[in-house]
């Protein structure tokens, strides 16, 4: 954020505002200065834009808030050749993301000051979206001795985990639990009994016929479960993420219905696919949690049509064609999503499960609440960090034109709606169709 | 309708795989054993070998060590007068680097009319098939399919049986990691004969039952009126505690021997796709039954039909409706 353009002031007139946080949904304008909203509404420059303000004309398209995707692999440090803090900053923007929380799973582990610290440091040099990381629950993640959670919050870790190893001792869990409450932290799990979750792809007939050890649907009900059981006991605060089952789901409704303070997320691929897509080997499909059931698809669409699931999140995981141009077993898990959330998260209003507002806040004010992140909303004096979209227009999806470094998705040629034209980060434009 | 020229052209271009039995149909399995019973004759006959396949190249690329398959196939090709060339990859040597699709787009340069392969992962003769220009024949990848194993097993019961349509066939073992019960599953099922499993419940996949076969616990209940007992193999690794609790018991209950094949119909036979494990899943007697087994028939079997399936293969007889 340069100092030099710290009082620019930029209008944008004939926009279609729209704010899940307020519930704001109107026509009008919005004058950033700097890097801040100072104003907006529908009365907004009624009167034409005064001299000397840039004009942005939206053309009656929507300006919402700028997403906020709480689960991104950077692969930096250790795996630029697969994604680096540049390309997926170019990506996020692509998508209409203006925040993303990282997680510690790089090389080395974030799971001191100075690798935090360097993840700032890096996102400042790149100027494209905000990044916010969070630290390792564990040295090393190995599951045994905790990080410095107060050290490292102060440092500007948002939340602890272990990204995509579950914290499979329960006393472990349980101290992380108790000793976060110390300093209000977040403890976000992968959810999901290790001894339980030894195969490559969701268990049942479709793993049967393909040979393929299969992964049951239990190992993630067992340990989101176990987790309850473990805040009702300790009081702390947890996330649970990447839900996939409908079991799950269940299980936080009931403990979200008994006042527990406990939050959870899903993916995309886990209300959009199912475990057909692995059908052939595609290893693009090969994901943890692994794609699930119909039943399941649809229990996690159900789960955040009726709000249980409190956000959605990419969990972009960029592999190269070397990770994943091999027999099914050997290939590397994970999906890009970072272009992709926006359309996808809008299958929801689109199928008529939610209204557009609904449907937003999933991606912008309900995810930033969940990491305390001050960001996710239109409002005089927060930050300028804004999409400016169409949610209707369509077209087929393409990974080829993804600006990821990785192109691993299983969505190729999925129909989707929802094309962003503009993405503003501090009052920066840094994308623009 | 192809003309025969252009049947000879498909032939010569390479084409169709041979990736498992799930997707054909039971015509396609018909001809095939067809082709197979004539090539039966052959191999008993003094002069065993033909000209069909003179001037092909068919390699056999085995990532997992195997004796009597890459032999049987080695000497199917051998006795069509084919150039056979056998690499053994020890994984050792993908551990070195180079990945299975780099192996395969370096044999395809040579130009092989036929690849045979072995790999113990499933999915892994597929994704190689995609790479290479010629024939692609699965030898058994993962716990997925061995497709020429379920195709010599039923040239092994028709000979015996006459038609495979209606037999009550039991197999029984380790199902969870077989590719010989799963492509035995589809080709039975095809075929129209009905299908029973029998296995502790740690030794079925889950939702095995959705394959269109009923399952079993109990061995005498399970072989009740079957016309043939289809014996898996039990790995030694399985063996030991964390499926099944010690071979001693495995044996006790689901080991093969007289007192629970009087179960099965009188005129029942024993099958096994070997390498047996005696006194683990068969009582060692029975298996040297020539009234009741059939294991060395299944080997003599393994010869005939893998010439058929290189036979149809190259020369085009199987694409239509053959993975490619």
């Amino acid at each position: 954020m340069s100092q030099l353009d710290n009082k620019t002031k930029r209008a944008y007139i004939n926009a279609h505002l729209i704010d899940p946080a307020s519930g704001l949904d109107t026509k009008g304008a919005l004058l950033t200065e700097g890097i801040h909203i100072v104003d907006f509404g529908p009365d907004l420059f009624k009167d034409g834009v005064p001299e000397g303000i840039e004009i942005i004309d939206c053309q009656g398209h929507h300006l919402a808030p700028g997403l906020v995707d709480i689960r991104v692999h950077l692969r930096e440090p250790g795996d630029e050749h697969k994604e680096t803090i540049l390309t997926a900053g170019q990506a996020a923007a692509a998508g209409g993301i203006t925040s993303i929380a990282a997680l510690p799973d790089s090389t080395p582990v974030l799971d001191d000051v100075s690798g935090v610290e360097y993840v700032a440091r890096r996102a400042r040099e790149a100027k494209m979206v905000k990044i916010f990381p969070y630290g390792a629950l564990t040295k090393r993640l190995e599951g045994k001795e905790l990080t410095e959670f107060g050290l490292l919050s102060e440092f500007g870790a948002v939340a602890f985990t272990d990204s995509t190893k579950a914290v499979a001792n329960a006393q472990t869990m349980r101290r992380a639990l108790s000793y976060a409450k110390t300093f209000n932290a977040l403890i976000v799990q992968h959810p999901e009994e290790p001894t339980l979750a030894g195969g490559v792809m969701n268990g049942g007939e479709i793993s049967t016929r393909m040979g393929l050890s299969g992964i049951s649907t239990y190992a993630e009900i067992i340990m989101v479960e176990r987790d309850i059981r473990l805040v009702e006991m300790t009081g702390g605060r947890y996330h649970a993420a990447h839900l996939s089952t409908a079991g799950a789901v269940d299980i936080i409704r009931q403990a979200k219905a008994r006042g527990l303070p406990v939050t959870c997320d899903t993916a995309p691929h886990y209300f959009c696919l199912n475990e057909n897509s692995v059908l052939d080997y595609r290893t693009f499909a090969k994901v943890s949690p692994p794609l699930r059931s119909e039943d399941d698809r649809e229990a996690i669409f159900q789960g955040l049509a009726d709000g249980t699931i409190d956000a959605i999140a990419s969990d972009h995981s960029p592999h190269d064609q070397d990770s994943k141009r091999l027999p099914f077993a050997q290939a590397e898990f994970g999906i890009v999503g970072l272009e992709t959330l926006f359309p996808l998260a809008l299958q929801l209003y689109h199928k008529k499960a939610l209204s557009l507002l609904d449907c937003l806040s999933l991606v912008t004010n309900k995810p930033a609440e969940i990491l305390g992140l001050p960001v996710g909303k239109i409002a005089k004096g927060a930050a300028a960090d804004l999409v400016l979209f169409n949610p209707d227009s369509p077209y087929f999806i393409d990974p080829e034109k993804f600006r990821s470094k990785s192109k691993n998705s299983p969505f190729t040629g999925f129909p989707a709606q929802g094309k962003v034209l503009r993405t503003v980060v501090d009052g920066r434009t840094i994308y623009e169709r | 309708m192809t003309t025969y020229a252009e049947t000879i052209a498909a032939g010569q271009t390479g084409h169709g795989h041979l990736l498992g039995i799930e997707g054909l149909r039971a015509d396609q399995i018909s001809n095939l054993l067809d082709l197979a019973d004539g090539y039966v004759d052959q191999n008993r006959a003094v002069k065993k070998t033909t000209d069909l396949l003179e001037g092909r190249t068919v390699i056999n690329l085995f990532f997992e060590n195997s004796t009597r398959t890459r032999t049987s196939f080695e000497l199917a090709a051998k006795r069509l007068g084919a150039d056979v060339i056998n690499m053994t990859v020890a994984s050792s040597s993908i551990k070195k680097g180079e990945t299975l699709v780099d192996t395969a787009m370096t044999l395809n340069a040579m130009h092989p009319d036929v690849m045979v392969v072995r790999h113990s992962d499933s999915g892994a003769v597929k994704l190689l098939s995609e790479k290479v220009n010629g024939s692609v024949i699965n030898a058994g990848d993962g716990s997925h399919e061995h497709p020429t194993q379920a195709l010599l097993d039923a040239l092994t019961i028709r000979r015996r049986k006459g038609d495979l349509y209606g037999l009550r066939v039991a197999i029984c073992g380790d199902v969870a990691h077989s590719r010989v019960a799963r492509s035995n599953i589809h080709l039975l099922n095809t075929m129209g004969a009905e299908v029973r499993l029998i296995a502790p419940p740690t030794l079925l996949p889950s939702a095995v039952d959705r394959m269109g076969v009923e399952t079993f616990h109990n061995m005498k209940e399970g072989l009740e009126g079957c016309d043939i007992v289809m014996m898996l193999r039990l790995q030694l690794e399985r063996m030991q505690g964390s499926f099944v609790p010690s071979v001693r018991e495995y044996f006790r209950y689901f080991g093969l021997d007289q007192e629970k094949l009087a179960m099965a119909k009188p005129d029942a036979l024993v099958m096994h796709p070997g390498p047996m494990n005696r006194g683990v899943e068969i009582d060692s007697e029975l298996a040297d039954d020539l009234d009741r087994s059939l294991i060395r028939t299944q080997v003599e079997m393994g010869v005939a039909v893998r010439m058929a399936c290189l036979h149809a293969l190259t020369q085009g007889t199987l694409s239509d409706g053959v993975q490619s």
